[in-house]
């Protein structure tokens, strides 16, 4: 299927089947769409602490961090991981259908830095490596040691060096590669040789709705701001980030409205789109193969967003109960 | 999943269900093309038991992974058996459209209207 100008499979063999392996081993992920910006020179940390909402300073060298990118209104633009790849160089990571427009962002923003960045999307491809048993397999074709969670470090992997990352999209351990895209189908077919199940969207969405993990275009919009969307704790307005006196007012008087997991009492999937009866609306909605229930993700109004709160979501016409879950929906053994 | 098949002895609807048709009762399904242009099937919303269906008419949805399609009446009467196996299992309906995957039972108010449904080689050549 056509995603973002990508030519992406929705499914290999079946998304219940990818999505246990995911749970039960290791998966691979092709996402080679998702975008890649390289922020460098002397003032990177100055210019990114400017544009992302986290506190960039807290960035150690090899390490990855989470943030979302805001317009002046405190709407999110994007959501990205950043890792610090040298003491003035630090790779951000970008949703495929916003890649452009993050991009222009950047650039109309970076005047009066000392900054140069380069769009790497073209240039990277990016296997996620998805599991319990990811580490293990990489490992086995791996020349050094990875990097543990949340860290990022340059390693051969099949022979071929690349940046592997300690991150995911899963809720499960694993990393992310990011070669060069001329030696990805050989790494890809080396993580397939030993055991890793192509996974596609499909398995994608129901291993992140699972694990609450935001989708941009879903549950992120410009319309809506990172405290609604529950991403405060990524957002550090003391660092004076774009869009943070809209972001601290909000945080200061409190959102209207707030994201919430939710799962289907009783029979039924709601979907994106569907109507809240009191308010609100479904942003994600499918059918979680490891609960065997419906599940989601919601803005409802700030006063019914608590855990076990029940309401109702007008799924084509009739009406589907629904209870506010904490997060994860989904944790495993964890 | 099954390989594709259309047995000879269903009656076949344009919308991709079929009818087995056994007296005045009528067993409704939807075909193996209908499964797999769904693909997993991972949610059946049934119809009541005594509630009417029209021939051409939506009388339930079947939900995939990708889509949410509705499942059209191959003939008109009352609904008298829901597949309460689908209710944990819907996957049935990938595994075995024509056998455990059958969707409900209906008393035909009007066992003439088969006659417009097409056979197992007339349906398929639309497949083509």
């Amino acid at each position: 299927m056509p995603f973002a100008g990508w030519e992406m499979p929705v499914q290999y063999a079946g998304v219940r089947q990818e999505h246990e392996a995911v749970r039960e081993h290791v998966g691979v992920f092709d996402v080679s769409h998702m975008g890649e910006i390289e922020t460098l020179g002397p003032q990177a940390l100055d210019f990114l602490q400017l544009v992302l909402s986290n506190d960039v300073a807290k960035l150690a060298l090899g390490g990855a961090q989470y943030s979302v990118l805001c317009n002046e209104d405190g709407g999110v633009l994007d959501d990205l991981f950043t890792y610090r790849l040298g003491e003035d160089r630090y790779l951000t990571v970008t949703n495929a259908s916003n890649h452009e427009r993050d991009l222009a962002w950047m650039r109309s923003h970076s005047a009066g830095f000392d900054v140069e960045l380069l769009d790497r999307q073209a240039e990277l491809a990016m296997l996620a490596v998805q599991g319990p048993a990811a580490r293990a397999l990489v490992d086995s074709l791996a020349d050094t040691e990875l990097p543990p969670r949340m860290r990022a470090a340059e390693v051969a992997v099949a022979g071929r060096r690349m940046l592997v990352c300690g991150t995911g999209y899963t809720g499960e351990d694993g990393v992310e590669l990011l070669p060069v895209a001329a030696d990805a189908p050989a790494v890809w077919d080396a993580l397939v040789d030993g055991g890793a199940i192509p996974a596609g969207l499909g398995a994608r969405d129901t291993l992140r709705l699972e694990v609450c993990f935001h989708l941009y275009g879903n549950d992120l919009m410009t319309t809506r701001g990172p405290i609604e969307a529950g991403l405060g704790w990524c957002c550090k307005e003391q660092t004076g980030f774009l869009g943070a006196e809209a972001v601290a007012a909000v945080r200061a008087g409190g959102p209207e409205e707030r994201l919430v997991p939710f799962v289907i009492d009783g029979p039924g999937i709601a979907r994106p789109g569907n109507a809240v009866i009191g308010g609100g609306e479904v942003t994600s909605g499918t059918m979680s193969p490891s609960l065997g229930v419906g599940i989601g993700m919601a803005y409802l109004p700030a006063g019914l967003a608590e855990p076990e709160q029940r309401f109702q979501i007008d799924v084509r016409g009739k009406l589907r109960d629904a209870v506010v879950k904490p997060k994860p929906l989904y944790s495993g053994d964890r | 999943m099954a390989d594709a098949s259309y047995p000879d002895d269903l009656l076949y609807h344009p919308e991709h269900d079929w009818v087995r048709v056994e007296g005045d009762v009528g067993t409704l399904g939807i075909t193996w093309y209908a499964q797999d242009a769904l693909g997993e099937v991972v949610f059946f919303d049934p119809p009541a038991v005594g509630s009417s269906i029209s021939k051409d008419q939506p009388y339930a949805e079947v939900e995939s992974v990708k889509a949410v399609s509705d499942v059209f009446a191959p003939v008109s009467g009352e609904i008298v058996e829901v597949n309460e196996a689908l209710a944990d299992k819907p996957e049935l309906i990938n595994d075995d459209p024509y056998g455990e995957g059958w969707l409900v039972k209906v008393g035909m108010s009007d066992p003439g209207e088969t006659e417009a449904l097409a056979d197992a080689a007339a349906y398929e050549a639309t497949l083509e």
